[in-house]
C-alpha cells in the first residue's frame, strides 16, 4: 500500500491566500482552443490567440503579434471558455450552513417583503470566493431563500462578479412555489397564487383603501413589486411539479411579466408550453429522483428534453450551499452525458445565465472589446479531470490560491515529514 | 452528514430516565427467550439474508481494459464470469457453451462499486414525513436499533445507484445519536424484503457519531450531551457498562464450558449486546467524525476500552492526521468537495482523499451519504484523483479504483467476497463505456453475482420500485427526444 510521494515542481511555500488581484491584466494567450459561447457558436476556434490589454480583449485571431512587452502565455492548444456561472446561491451570503450568525440569505420577519434585497449582505471577502475563483467561477447569482417565517416572495437577488467588486445593479425577484412552500401559504399551493394576486393588486393600486392589517405589503414592498411588474427585472419562480409550472405560466401571461423557472424538475413535461411562452429554465441536471411528490417525473434527461423542445436552459445546483458552485461544471458535464449538446452544456453555465439575469454585457461570452472574463483549462472544460490554469475575472487575473490550498500545503508538508498525527 | 430532517427531531422529548425504563422493558419476558444466545450477539443469522443469486449464463468480456481492484491494470484482457464468480482472467479465453460474449474493446471493466455510507431505504425518496426513518433521535444511545428494520426496499434510489455501478452498499442509521445503532450491508438487488438484499455473511456495523450533531440534538432539549466533552463522557459510561456485560457473558461462557448446567446467562439487553459484539470484534465500528482532534480522541477511547475503529466516516479533516490513521490501520471515508455546511466541515479540502491515500499504509475511501452522489462515485474519485495529481502525486486509474472497491470492501469486512476481480470472488462487475474517471463515462452493464442487473442499451421499461410503477409523471417510458 505504501505510495511514494512524488513532488513535482511545486515547492510548497506557505502561500497566503490572496484576494482577487486588483491590476487589470495585459497578456497574450497563444494557441488556444477557444469556446466563445457566443450565440450560435458550436465548434471551437482552433489555434486562436487572445490579446488582453488593460483588462480588455483587444483582439482575437490566429498568429497575432502582440505589442512589445506584453507577456505571452502558450496555451498549447488547451481550451479557453468564458468564466463560469456559480449558480443561484449563497456565495458571500453565508459562511457556515448551520450557524445563523453567518447566514443572511433569508428574512424571517413573518411578513411578505419583496423589497428584501439580499445583496446588501454580500461579503466579497468570504473565503468561499477564493475557492470558487480558483475553480474557474467568475460570477454568480446572489439568491434569497424562503424560510420558515418569511414568505413565498423571498426577495431580491443580484448577479455579482467574484472578483471582489460590488454586486451588479440588476435585480431579480425570487418566489418559491409548490409543496415545499405550503408551510408559507397556509398549507395549500392554491393559496400561493391567491397571495401573489393579492400582492399584485396592492402593488398596482397603491392608493387602494384597505384596513391596514389586511395588507400584505409595506409601502416599500408595493413600490418594489410595481417596479418589477413594469419590467425592472425578471421573476424567478422556484417550482417543480408540471401542474404548478402550468399555473405559473398562466400567472406570468396574465400579468405580462418576465419570468424564469428555477428547479423545474418536471419541466420537460411542459416543455412545449415553456418554449411557446419563452420562459427559460434553470435546472439541476443531477436532480433525477422523486425526492418529493412534486418530482415524480424527475430525470437525468430533463435538460436534453427541454433543449430539444426549444426551451432555454441554464444550470444551477439544487442546493444553495456555498460549496455547491464547485459542482456546477460536473453537473453540466452530466447533462451532456445524458443527451444535451456540449455547446448547450457550456452555454448553460456561461452565456445563458448572464443573459437571463441581465449581465450579458459583462459575463458569459468571449468577444473582442469586452473585459476579459475567461478561463484556461487543463483539459475538457466540462470534465471533472480538468482544472483551471489561468482565470481572468472582469479583466483581472485571479489567484489560484485559496484558504483550501493553504490548508493543503500545510498538511502535505507535514505528511512528507511524517508528522501528520 | 447531515442530520436529516432537523425539523422533525424535536417531536419526542423523552428523558434519559424514561429511555432507560423503555430499555429495561425490552428485557422483560420469558427467561428462556430473553436469555442470551451468545452465538447470536453479533448476529449474522438473526433476520437472516434470503438473497440467493439467480442462475445465470456465463459471461465472457473480451479485450477490455480491466482495473482489477488489486492495484493492477490489465489491458486488452478477457474476463470470464460463471456461476456467480470470477473464474478466469487472461488473453484469448474460450467462451463456454451458452456464454454471453461482450466485446470489450474500448470498454473498461471494474469491480462493482461499494458505498460504505448510504441512507437509501431509511431516508428514501420521496422524502415525506412518513419516511423519516433514519434517526431514532430519542436517546443519545440507541445501540439497540438496527437500520435494516427501517429499510424500505422500494426506494427508487437503489435503482439509480445501480445505474451508477453500485453493487454493494452499507445502510447506516443517522448521526443524531452518539451510538446510532447497527448498520446493514446490502447487495444492490431489487427485492420485496430487505432480507432479500442482505449481503450473506457480511458483519453488521455500529454507527457512532462525534461532534456537532449529538450535542446539538440533545443539548437543544436541555439534556446530555450538550458539549463535546459530554459526548465523550456518555460514550465512556456506556462502554463501562458494556465491559461489565461482556465480563458477565464471558463468565457464563466459562461456566458452560466447564459443564455447569445451572449457569445463568445475563439478561438480554439489545444495547449492550451490540456494544459487547463490538468488543468481541463481531460488529465493526463505523464512526461519523469530522474533526482531526476528535478522531484522535475516539482512538484513545477505543484504546481505553479495547475495541477497534474500522473507519471514520465524513472524515473531513482526515488529511490532518493521515499518518496517525495509517499507523492505527483505520480507514477514512470521505467526500471530495463538501465543506462549509457546518463548522466542523469548514476545513474540508478536495485533496483530502489523495493525502490520506499518500500516507504509507493509508486507507482512503470515497463515500456518498447521498442518494445523488451515490450515482456517480466514479466521478468523485476522478475529482479526488485530479486534485491529487495537481499536487504531484502519482495516481493511476488502477490505484484510484481501490477507493471505490477494495478499500470499502475492507471497511465492511467483506474483502474475501467482493471488491476485487480475483478468481473466485463474487462476479460483481461493471462494464464502462470508457475510462470510468470521466464525466462522460457511463455504465453499460452491471453484474451482481454474475447476474445482469442493469444494461444501458436495454433499460427497464417499468420501474423496479413499486412506488414509481404506474405513476403518470414518470420519465421511464417517454422517449428521450420528443
Amino acid at each position: 500500500m505504501s505510495r511514494s510521494l512524488i513532488v513535482l515542481c511545486m515547492t510548497v511555500n506557505i502561500v497566503l491566500p490572496l484576494p482577487a488581484l486588483t491590476q487589470n491584466s495585459t497578456l497574450l494567450l497563444r494557441n488556444t482552443t477557444l469556446y466563445t459561447a457566443s450565440r450560435g457558436s458550436i465548434e471551437p476556434l482552433l489555434a486562436t490567440d487572445i490579446l488582453v490589454q488593460d483588462g480588455r480583449i483587444t483582439n482575437i485571431g490566429q498568429k497575432l503579434t502582440p505589442p512589445i512587452g506584453v507577456p505571452i502565455i502558450d496555451a498549447q492548444g488547451r481550451s479557453v471558455t468564458p468564466g463560469l456561472f456559480g449558480g443561484l446561491g449563497r456565495i458571500g451570503l453565508e459562511e457556515i450552513g448551520l450557524e445563523p450568525s453567518t447566514g443572511d440569505y433569508a428574512q424571517r420577519l413573518g411578513q411578505m417583503r419583496p423589497e428584501f434585497d439580499v445583496s446588501l449582505a454580500y461579503n466579497p471577502e468570504s473565503m468561499s470566493l477564493g475557492v470558487h475563483r480558483s475553480n474557474g467561477i467568475t460570477f454568480a447569482m446572489l439568491a434569497p431563500s424562503s424560510e420558515t417565517n418569511s414568505s413565498i416572495i423571498a426577495g431580491l437577488g443580484a448577479p455579482v462578479s467574484l472578483n471582489g467588486s460590488a454586486p451588479s445593479t440588476a435585480r431579480s425577484m425570487f418566489i418559491d412555489l409548490g409543496g415545499d412552500s405550503n408551510h408559507l401559504s397556509g398549507g395549500s399551493r392554491a393559496a400561493q397564487f391567491m397571495l401573489l394576486r393579492q400582492a399584485v393588486i396592492e402593488a398596482r393600486a397603491p392608493n387602494l383603501v384597505m384596513v391596514h392589517d389586511e395588507r400584505l405589503l409595506t409601502p416599500a414592498g408595493r413600490q418594489t413589486l410595481i417596479d418589477f411588474l413594469k419590467g425592472s427585472g425578471p421573476f424567478v419562480f422556484d417550482v417543480d411539479r408540471a401542474s404548478d409550472i402550468r399555473q405559473t405560466i398562466a400567472f406570468v401571461q396574465a400579468e405580462k411579466i418576465s419570468a424564469i423557472i428555477r428547479g423545474g424538475g418536471e419541466a420537460w413535461r411542459v416543455a412545449a408550453e415553456l418554449a411557446a411562452a419563452h420562459i427559460p429554465v434553470i435546472l439541476d441536471p443531477l436532480n433525477n429522483l422523486p425526492a418529493s411528490f412534486d418530482l415524480i417525473g424527475a430525470t437525468l434527461e430533463n435538460a436534453a428534453r427541454l433543449r430539444a423542445a426549444g426551451v432555454t436552459v441554464a444550470i444551477s445546483m439544487r442546493s444553495p450551499g456555498i460549496d455547491e458552485a464547485a459542482r456546477i461544471r460536473q453537473a453540466a458535464g452530466n447533462a451532456v452525458a445524458h443527451g444535451l449538446s456540449w455547446a448547450d452544456g457550456l452555454a448553460a453555465i456561461t452565456r445563458i445565465p448572464a443573459e437571463i439575469f441581465g449581465v450579458a454585457d459583462r459575463f458569459g461570452v468571449i468577444e473582442k472589446g469586452r473585459l476579459a472574463d475567461l478561463v484556461l483549462w487543463s483539459g475538457d472544460p466540462l470534465d471533472v479531470t480538468s482544472l483551471p490554469e489561468l482565470v481572468l475575472a472582469s479583466g483581472k487575473e485571479q489567484s489560484l490560491q485559496s484558504r483550501q490550498t493553504a490548508l493543503r500545503d500545510r498538511y502535505f508538508e507535514r505528511l512528507k515529514q511524517g508528522t501528520a498525527h | 452528514m447531515i442530520l436529516h430532517n432537523l425539523n422533525n427531531l424535536n417531536r419526542l422529548f423523552l428523558s434519559t430516565l424514561c429511555c432507560s425504563i423503555l430499555a429495561a422493558c425490552t428485557s422483560i419476558g420469558n427467561h428462556t427467550q430473553s436469555s442470551v444466545n451468545i452465538s447470536l450477539i453479533g448476529s449474522r443469522t438473526l433476520y437472516p439474508s434470503t438473497y440467493v443469486a439467480a442462475v445465470s449464463s456465463p459471461v465472457l468480456i473480451r479485450g477490455a481494459t480491466i482495473l482489477s481492484g488489486t492495484g493492477a491494470r490489465l489491458d486488452n484482457t478477457d474476463i470470464l464470469l460463471s456461476e456467480g464468480k470470477v473464474i478466469a482472467l487472461g488473453r484469448a479465453l474460450l467462451a463456454p457453451v451458452n456464454a454471453r460474449i461482450i466485446e470489450g474493446q474500448s470498454k473498461w471493466v471494474t469491480p462493482g462499486l461499494i458505498d460504505v455510507h448510504s441512507h437509501l431505504g431509511v431516508y428514501p425518496s420521496p422524502g415525506v414525513i412518513a419516511h423519516d426513518d433514519g434517526n431514532e433521535a430519542t436517546s443519545p444511545n440507541t445501540a439497540n436499533v438496527w437500520a435494516e428494520h427501517s429499510v424500505w426496499p422500494q426506494d427508487p434510489g437503489f435503482t439509480t445507484a445501480l445505474e451508477g455501478g453500485i453493487t454493494t452498499l452499507e445502510i447506516l442509521p443517522g448521526s443524531a445519536n452518539l451510538f446510532g445503532g447497527r448498520s446493514v450491508v446490502l447487495k444492490n438487488v431489487h427485492s420485496t424484503t430487505y432480507q432479500g438484499m442482505k449481503f450473506p455473511g457480511a458483519p453488521q456495523g455500529l454507527k457512532m457519531a462525534c461532534g456537532e450533531n449529538p450535542k446539538r440534538v440533545y443539548g437543544s432539549r436541555g439534556i446530555a450531551p450538550s458539549t463535546r466533552m459530554g459526548n465523550v463522557a456518555i460514550w465512556r459510561a456506556q462502554w463501562i457498562e458494556a465491559q461489565e456485560y461482556q465480563r458477565n457473558l464471558q463468565e457464563y461462557e466459562r461456566k458452560v464450558a466447564a459443564g455447569n448446567k445451572d449457569a445463568n446467562p445475563p439478561k438480554r439487553d439489545l444495547k449492550l449486546e451490540t456494544l459487547a459484539a463490538v468488543m468481541r470484534g463481531e460488529i465493526l465500528v463505523q464512526n461519523h467524525c469530522y474533526r482531526a482532534d476528535e478522531m484522535a480522541t475516539v482512538l484513545d477511547m477505543a484504546n481505553e476500552f479495547n475495541y477497534k475503529v474500522t473507519a471514520f466516516h465524513h472524515a473531513v479533516e482526515a488529511y490532518k492526521i493521515s499518518n496517525l490513521l495509517a499507523a492505527q490501520g483505520v480507514c477514512a471515508a470521505m467526500w471530495v468537495d463538501w465543506w462549509g455546511f457546518k463548522m466542523e466541515s469548514y476545513d474540508g479540502i478536495p485533496e483530502n482523499i489523495a493525502l490520506v491515500d499518500a500516507a504509507p499504509g493509508g486507507c482512503a475511501i470515497i463515500h456518498s451519504d447521498s442518494e445523488v452522489g451515490i450515482q456517480r462515485l466514479n466521478q468523485e474519485a476522478a475529482k479526488a484523483m485530479t486534485y491529487g495529481k495537481k499536487m504531484g502525486l502519482t495516481l493511476p486509474p488502477e490505484h484510484v479504483i481501490t477507493w471505490l472497491t477494495a478499500n470499502p470492501a475492507r471497511a465492511l469486512g467483506i474483502s474475501k467476497y467482493t471488491g476485487t476481480l480475483e478468481l473466485g470472488k463474487m462476479a460483481d462487475v461493471v462494464v464502462w463505456s470508457g475510462n470510468p474517471f470521466s464525466v462522460h463515462a457511463l455504465t453499460e452493464q452491471v453484474f451482481i453475482d454474475g447476474v445482469l442487473r442493469f444494461e444501458r442499451s436495454a433499460p427497464h421499461t417499468t420501474p423496479e420500485s413499486d412506488f414509481l410503477l404506474g405513476q403518470p409523471a414518470t420519465a421511464l417510458t417517454t422517449p428521450v427526444t420528443p
